[in-house]
């Protein structure tokens, strides 16, 4: 097996690092472009414990990667639909800064 | 499988037919023919409508991801019918001049969401509850970017997405938590390997976020009152009762069904969530002057409401539950058809340009007021006796400080309900909203939405036939 001696933990806390810096960049930038690739990275950190959390603990079924499969096919669908909208706004506002699309608030 | 097996998902599978079917003849559609789709979906609609109604056998398919019972049978029933209501409001709104090159879509997308609610719905474990939660989430965001010309529809509709991208992306680390910890998606297995462990609270609450965002429970409410006021009227209905709907109907099946055994702590979660809720919701329609954020934040407050029924964690509590959101779609419908409506004849949207409505518009007028009674909860009308049923299964629990906080509440609501109302009759206005004539399929939604809301507050109809089919923990 390639993943001999390497401990589970390991791979959590990358994926819990890579979730915070997710959600992190998500609330702190300001490019919608940006903030999209920040919400890949969230959803990339819930695969690689699907799969880690598979190959360890449960090898014999492989819910886990069928889950991580489906992920990635939704977070594609979602990215094209964020991304026509993103094209939509530019044509609107000229702009795709969080700045920029602030017409409604509070 | 057997041919009776696929007929498990009769809901599912007819929704899809006719979404096909809707798109294929949208192809070949030319010119004026495209209005054809209209009374063509609206007919099919209905045939699903009623056909889902007719006695179904209840089972498994696909190892336990899909499951069948008489509720899930039940909620999504109710949820048709209320998608039967916005489509013949809509029409109107349809047949605009700009609308005209993309009605199809309108059909196409809406159906879709449904099917991802009805998977939802009847999911039986994380996967299926997953991709029916993004079947009916992405499509809305196309839905609220729908008049794309405009700048705040192409604003509601980034919003959507981001938010809910980002809530779901949340939502899934805690099922890989409870995944990791468990060994298993599957709601039965999970149920039953659950340890109270540390990690295992933690995506509970992860898991709760995710679903809470969907409900637009403070604080995730965030996103609710802009995507509201950007989207389309009939968008922003389709937003406010089905798609919340639906999923208070799934956090109520996956809290009883996946997490009995931590009933005490999520019974703590949702009281806290609950009060927040109603209150903060409350107070923020207080100072709305556009009517669909004014609504927007009126069903953040009822969402609060909805809390009351599910903490009680009782057969009783899924009564009232189902039935309250029975009558706020027909309560809830009556005023989003008003305000479609007139939206759909003049573009007016802010309570100021209600001034004096009475005067021109008087059915509307008073249909408002209906519905806005309904809101308040004043008898006789379908919303006294949803919250009345929610409050007495919170109460049948012992949660009555609960219960009293939500009384205070209803009590504030009444204030800024009742401010559409004194727009429309007392205030005066020197040129109101001219009189205009709705078109069939408007009369038809509107009084659909009538009927319902009189019909259920005057006779209750449908509380027995509901109760039936609930299920509790204790």
């Amino acid at each position: 097996m390639m993943t001999q001696g390497i401990p589970l933990y390991y791979f959590l806390i990358i994926s819990t690092l890579m979730f915070f810096i997710g959600v992190f960049g998500f609330l702190t930038r300001r490019n919608l472009i940006t903030m999209l690739m920040s919400i890949e990275l969230v959803l990339n950190s819930v695969n690689i414990n699907f799969v880690a959390f598979n190959s360890y603990l449960v090898p014999h079924r492989m819910q886990g990667q069928f889950f991580s499969l489906i992920v990635i096919a939704v977070a594609a669908a979602e990215a094209a639909v964020a991304i026509a909208i993103i094209i939509n706004i530019y044509r609107n506002f000229r702009s795709i800064e969080t700045d920029k699309v602030n017409e409604m608030k509070y | 499988m057997t041919f009776n097996d696929i007929l498990l998902m009769r809901h599912e599978l007819l929704l899809t037919a006719v979404m096909l079917l809707v798109l294929i003849v949208d192809l070949f559609a030319t010119g004026n023919n495209r209005k054809l789709i209209i009374p063509l979906a609206l007919v099919m609609f209905l045939i699903i409508t009623v056909v889902g109604f007719l006695p179904a056998q209840y089972g498994k398919l696909f190892g336990g991801m899909y499951e069948t019972s008489g509720t899930t049978i039940l909620m999504k029933n109710v949820l048709n019918i209320a998608v039967f209501i916005i489509f013949l409001q809509s029409v109107a709104w349809l047949k605009l001049e700009e609308n005209k090159q993309k009605l199809a879509e309108y059909f196409v997308l809406i159906l879709s969401t449904l099917i991802g609610m009805n998977l939802m719905i009847s999911s039986g474990d994380f996967l299926m509850l997953y991709i029916g939660l993004e079947t009916a989430t992405i499509p809305l965001a196309a839905l609220a970017a729908y008049t794309h010309h405009q700048t705040k529809s192409a604003e509601a509709g980034i919003k959507l997405i981001l938010s809910s991208a980002l809530s779901s992306g949340i939502m899934l680390y805690g099922i890989s938590m409870v995944y990791g910890t468990t060994g298993s998606v599957s709601f039965t297995e999970v149920a039953l390997n659950w340890a109270n462990a540390p990690l295992q609270m933690l995506a509970f609450l992860f898991f709760f976020a995710g679903m809470a965002f969907k409900i637009s429970l403070v604080p995730f409410h965030l996103w609710t009152a802009d995507v509201y006021e950007g989207a389309p009227v009939n968008v922003t209905s389709y937003l406010s009762v089905v798609s919340k709907g639906s999923a208070a109907f799934v956090l109520m099946l996956v809290l009883f069904r996946v997490f009995p055994s931590i009933v005490d702590h999520w019974q703590k979660v949702l009281y806290a969530i609950a009060v927040l809720t109603m209150t903060i919701g409350n107070l923020f329609a207080l100072r709305q002057q556009n009517l669909k954020r004014f609504l927007a934040f009126s069903s953040i407050a009822q969402a609060g409401f909805i809390l009351l029924g599910i903490i009680g964690a009782s057969s009783l509590g899924m009564t009232t539950v189902i039935f309250f959101v029975l009558a706020y779609v027909f309560t809830n419908l009556a005023a989003f058809g008003v305000l479609s409506a007139i939206s759909a004849a003049t573009g007016k949207e802010n309570m100021a340009d209600y001034n004096g409505l009475y005067q021109t518009n008087p059915r509307l007028s008073l249909l408002l007021m209906l519905a806005m009674f309904s809101l308040a909860g004043i008898p006789p009308v379908a919303g006294f006796f949803g919250k009345f049923f929610l409050f007495t299964s919170a109460a049948s629990k012992g949660f009555y400080w609960l219960v009293f906080i939500a009384v205070v509440n209803a009590t504030i609501s009444l204030y800024y309900y009742l401010l559409p109302v004194k727009a429309m009759f007392i205030n005066k206005n020197e040129n109101p909203i001219p009189s205009f004539r709705s078109d069939f399929y408007t009369k038809a939604g509107l009084l659909l939405a009538a009927a319902g809301t009189l019909a259920i507050g005057m006779l209750s109809i449908g509380y027995e036939y509901i109760a039936s089919f609930s299920f509790g923990l204790q």
